[in-house]
């Protein structure tokens, strides 16, 4: 077992409800909902017709040397913003790394928006009604005329690896993973163990997303897997509520700066907090639904916890629950929230009433891949601050959901003793389980 | 020259490398490849891969799967005459309706790597019977499998486009969140997450360890031999479905390669064998291959356990990334340097084995057959390899197969597995001029003495990632 030490020293997002900590943090406590109508193209007529839409971010204003990224489409630019606030905070200043070889880079960055416009009409134009085909030759010539290299290429999931890297610096081991709605979980998880097993000192980490786009969300919405509450956008997204319909879905960037302690410390940078465990399982059941008693999700809580040291079934020394803050998955469909809530009673038995569960997608919605580290930021935010952000639109209580979810209501830990050890799940399609274990930083 | 090599591979030396680094190897668990599963338009399996390749075959043929005349590239290598329902269990059949292409070729070819490396996992059919159990208990095995982004099938979309079709023959906005997207089947999204080749894989055969999808273009498939080595090592899983997969022939793949000015032009008087010429600063470009190669790679101690047949030994990994002018980096604009991300790969991997350069025997690189990344692929190579690289064989197989992204690194390290194990090299196409310092000029097949390979790449967005392989 590798004894090596893994903190935290930098975090950067861009959320529905704005894009730097600090503010967004306010909102969070506070409430507030960054869920709307969709604005960037036309979905009035959609059955799901809202979205935790994010600010478009203006990359001269935040990076030194912007031409290198001037083609970079929505979800990178997302990448770039959020990674530019963590290198920052973590007092790296651009294009100064001692030895970029040891600093590598570990994302669950999603795939670009498609070029929709011009594809719809390619294929529009080659359909063949009468013979119900596609004239190859036809699309082709449209596609040619049609499309553009940098709204095609740009689409490969591991641009937002070429971008950081060209920005920040970063030349060593790096990894770009799809695992769904698990991927920036995932991401950290992995980041954690590259630096542990000694590939790397430090890593850039996190995930961006946007499927805030016509073929994204017709695709959640056959699956029937979003909230149709369109006549009231903002109390949609309802985890953990007996009246919840669905996720509501979001778009943005988490990033966040890894480092072994020794790198930190021998830099002069302060960590934020600890990585103290990770777990990762697959369910193996079925690529629609999540095993029905959750045991993959509490195979990876396990695992997790393990590595942390942490025995889920007794109170902490101090009589403390043995986790101070669960940010859950909780996405607000009716089979994730009831299945996660069922898997932290199979984990933690007797403690599970004991623990404090919230789900901040009641108020960004789902970031899809960059859901996991915004998640896992507001568990930093959580320890640096002793506040827990709530559950948003929780009034009525689901008899399968019967854990203490933080209602409506962000909650004040500071009386008593703050916020030391947080866990975040993050559950993807297919059957993908992570989660992670972070703590307060003792040196 | 390479025979000179020949005493490195005996135990002795190994055990003295292993004292060399000593930090580096007492927490490293042995792990080895027990199995090989590949498809590609050389034919199905690891032996018809290795014998296509042997032969000197190419695969690289007009598009047959649809009309791709209009395409400026119109010439890939297609797996042919395969059937996933042919490879997955009776009760799995349904499924293979929402797989994409791409799905269904790692779900293939992992089934072929589960029957090489003798592995009885729950899609058997004495499991199924209950006659038995299977080789590792369910959260032992993990499940690497890179993929690529997986474009939607053009007439099932296009058919539901046309449906909101406005009077003036334009899309409608309206009417496709009206009406016409109901035309997309319920479960249309799930064909095409990147994720799903690993989660049928881990559905079908019970894999309930960690289970990632690994999205780098070309080196998607080597981080994933990586990710897997140390996922056992650190003890998270004690055996790993290891692999990429990926199919571009299709129109949006084809298209957007083409645009991305990777590909070489073709007629229909153009004979594709004289088209890759790795190396060569003429080369035209490369062609798609579609295919997918999934590796079985166990802890030794497990494989020895169980008496499996090894391939080779993954001995030593390492990535890195390289930086760009400009992003994405196209061939028109991207000055030909060195691949310094691969520099750092190759020489991780070989600082994790403990070797130095002049003892690899055997380099399967990418050999993409695009003019930049192949100079700044060689480059690299010079770099780490100074002089010893005159002495080294390459194994070159995008003439063979195409380049099939994601699933292109799986191919690469298959073909090394496969060298050690035969101790032999298989024969090169190149109808170009490689420089002199490469030996990747057309040859035949021969027997070699091989202890060491190292298999490399570089991708389209600058990830490398490169392999130390010993012989067993």
């Amino acid at each position: 077992m590798s004894d090596v030490r893994v903190v935290i020293t930098g975090t950067g997002w861009v959320t529905p409800l704005g894009c730097d900590v600090p503010s967004v943090w306010k909102r969070m406590i506070a409430g507030d909902s960054g869920i709307a109508p969709v604005a960037q193209f036309p979905a009035s007529s959609y059955p799901t017709n809202f979205a935790g839409e994010s600010e478009d971010v203006n990359l001269d204003a935040i990076l030194p040397n912007p031409k290198p990224h001037r083609h970079a489409l929505r979800n990178v630019r997302f990448a770039l913003a959020a990674a530019a606030q963590a290198w920052s905070q973590a007092g790296l200043s651009t294009h100064s790394l001692t030895n970029p070889r040891r600093f590598g880079m570990y994302l669950g960055s999603g795939e670009g928006p498609p070029d929709f416009g011009p594809f719809a009409e390619a294929n529009l134009k080659s359909w063949k009604a009468d013979s119900r085909s596609v004239d190859y030759a036809n699309w082709a010539q449209s596609a040619q005329k049609l499309f553009t290299v940098h709204n095609e290429v740009g689409q490969e999931p591991n641009m937002s690896l070429a971008h950081l890297a060209t920005a920040f610096g970063c030349q060593g081991p790096a990894y770009n993973c799809m695992t769904a709605c698990a991927a920036s979980t995932q991401a950290l998880g992995e980041a954690f163990e590259i630096i542990r097993h000694g590939d790397a000192d430090a890593m850039l980490t996190g995930g961006a997303h946007s499927m805030i786009h016509p073929l994204g969300m017709s695709g959640f919405i056959r699956l029937t897997a979003m909230s149709t509450r369109c006549d009231n956008p903002t109390t949609a997204a309802r985890p953990f509520d007996a009246t919840r319909d669905g996720f509501v879905m979001g778009e943005g960037a988490g990033m966040i700066v890894l480092e072994s302690l020794q790198h930190a410390l021998d830099r002069g940078a302060t960590p934020l907090a600890e990585v103290a465990g990770y777990g990762s399982t697959a369910d193996a059941y079925r690529i629609t639904d999540m095993h029905p008693d959750g045991q993959g999700a509490a195979s990876a809580m396990r695992m997790a916890l393990k590595q942390a040291g942490i025995e889920p079934r007794e109170p902490a020394s101090d009589n403390r629950p043995p986790i101070d803050y669960i940010s859950a998955h909780g996405t607000g469909t009716k089979e994730n929230d009831s299945t996660e809530s069922n898997a932290i009673h199979t984990v933690f038995g007797p403690q599970a009433h004991n623990l404090a569960v919230s789900s901040i997608k009641s108020m960004t919605g789902h970031l899809i891949q960059a859901a996991g580290a915004v998640e896992l930021i507001t568990c930093v935010q959580a320890i640096q601050t002793g506040w827990l952000p709530p559950t948003m639109n929780l009034s009525e209580p689901d008899v399968e959901c019967d854990l203490d979810y933080i209602p409506n209501q962000a909650r004040d830990l500071n009386a008593n003793n703050g916020v030391e050890v947080c866990l975040s799940n993050s559950f993807g399609f297919g059957g993908q389980n992570d989660t992670v274990v972070i703590r307060k930083f003792h040196p | 020259m390479e025979f000179s090599f020949l005493f490195i591979s005996s135990p002795q030396c190994v055990t003295q490398h292993f004292n060399k680094h000593p930090t580096l190897r007492h927490m490293s668990q042995s792990v080895v490849i027990t199995g090989l599963g590949v498809l590609t338009g050389l034919g199905q399996g690891a032996p018809a891969f290795w014998e296509g390749l042997c032969q000197q075959r190419s695969a690289l043929k007009p598009v047959q799967s649809f009309d791709a005349s209009e395409f400026a590239s119109s010439i890939a290598s297609e797996v042919k005459d395969f059937s996933a329902r042919t490879m997955v269990p009776k009760s799995y059949r349904k499924a293979v309706k929402i797989m994409s292409r791409d799905i269904q070729l790692a779900v293939g070819a992992a089934q072929l790597a589960v029957l090489d490396a003798g592995l009885i996992t729950r899609a058997s059919p004495e499991v199924i019977a209950e006659d038995t159990q299977t080789t590792y208990p369910a959260d032992r095995i993990g499940c690497q499998i890179g993929a690529g982004l997986i474009a939607a099938e053009t007439p099932e979309l296009a058919m539901a486009l046309a449906t909101a079709k406005a009077d003036d023959g334009s899309f409608s906005p309206h009417l496709w969140g009206q009406s016409a997207m109901d035309n997309l089947p319920p479960l249309w999204l799930l064909k095409y997450l990147p994720n799903m080749p690993a989660c049928h894989v881990s559905i079908i055969h019970g894999a309930q360890g960690p289970s990632n999808t690994i999205t780098c273009s070309e080196a998607s498939g080597l981080l994933s031999a990586g990710e897997s080595l140390r996922v056992i090592q650190r003890g998270s899983a004690d055996a790993c479905f290891s692999g990429g997969t990926e199919s571009k022939i299709n129109p949006m793949g084809l298209m957007r390669h083409h645009l991305g000015g990777r590909l070489a032009p073709t007629d229909p008087s153009t004979s594709a064998p004289d088209l890759i010429k790795p190396y060569d600063p003429d080369s035209p470009g490369q062609l798609i291959g579609e295919a997918a190669g999934v590796a079985i790679v166990e802890s030794q101690t497990h494989a020895k356990q169980r008496q499996a047949k090894m391939y080779a030994r993954l001995l030593g990994f390492g990535a890195g990334q390289s930086t760009f002018g400009n992003i994405p980096p196209l061939p028109d604009i991207q000055s030909s340097g060195t691949e310094t991300g691969l520099v750092f790969a190759i020489q991780d991997a070989l600082n994790e084995a403990g070797i130095s350069p002049d003892q690899i025997d055997v380099i399967v690189p990418h050999a993409s057959g695009i003019g930049f990344m192949d100079a700044r692929e060689a480059q690299a190579l010079r770099e780490v390899f100074s002089s010893a690289l005159t002495k080294i064989e390459l194994i070159t197989i995008t003439p063979n197969v195409g380049d099939a992204l994601a699933g292109q690194s799986s191919l690469q390290l298959t073909a090394a597995a496969l060298a050690l194990k035969n101790q032999q090299l298989p024969a090169r196409i190149n109808p170009g001029n490689p420089p002199s310092d490469l030996r990747a000029e057309q040859i035949s097949a021969r027997k070699a003495s091989l202890g060491y390979a190292l298999v490399c790449t570089n991708a389209l967005g600058g990830q490398n990632a490169a392999m130390v392989l010993e012989r067993l």
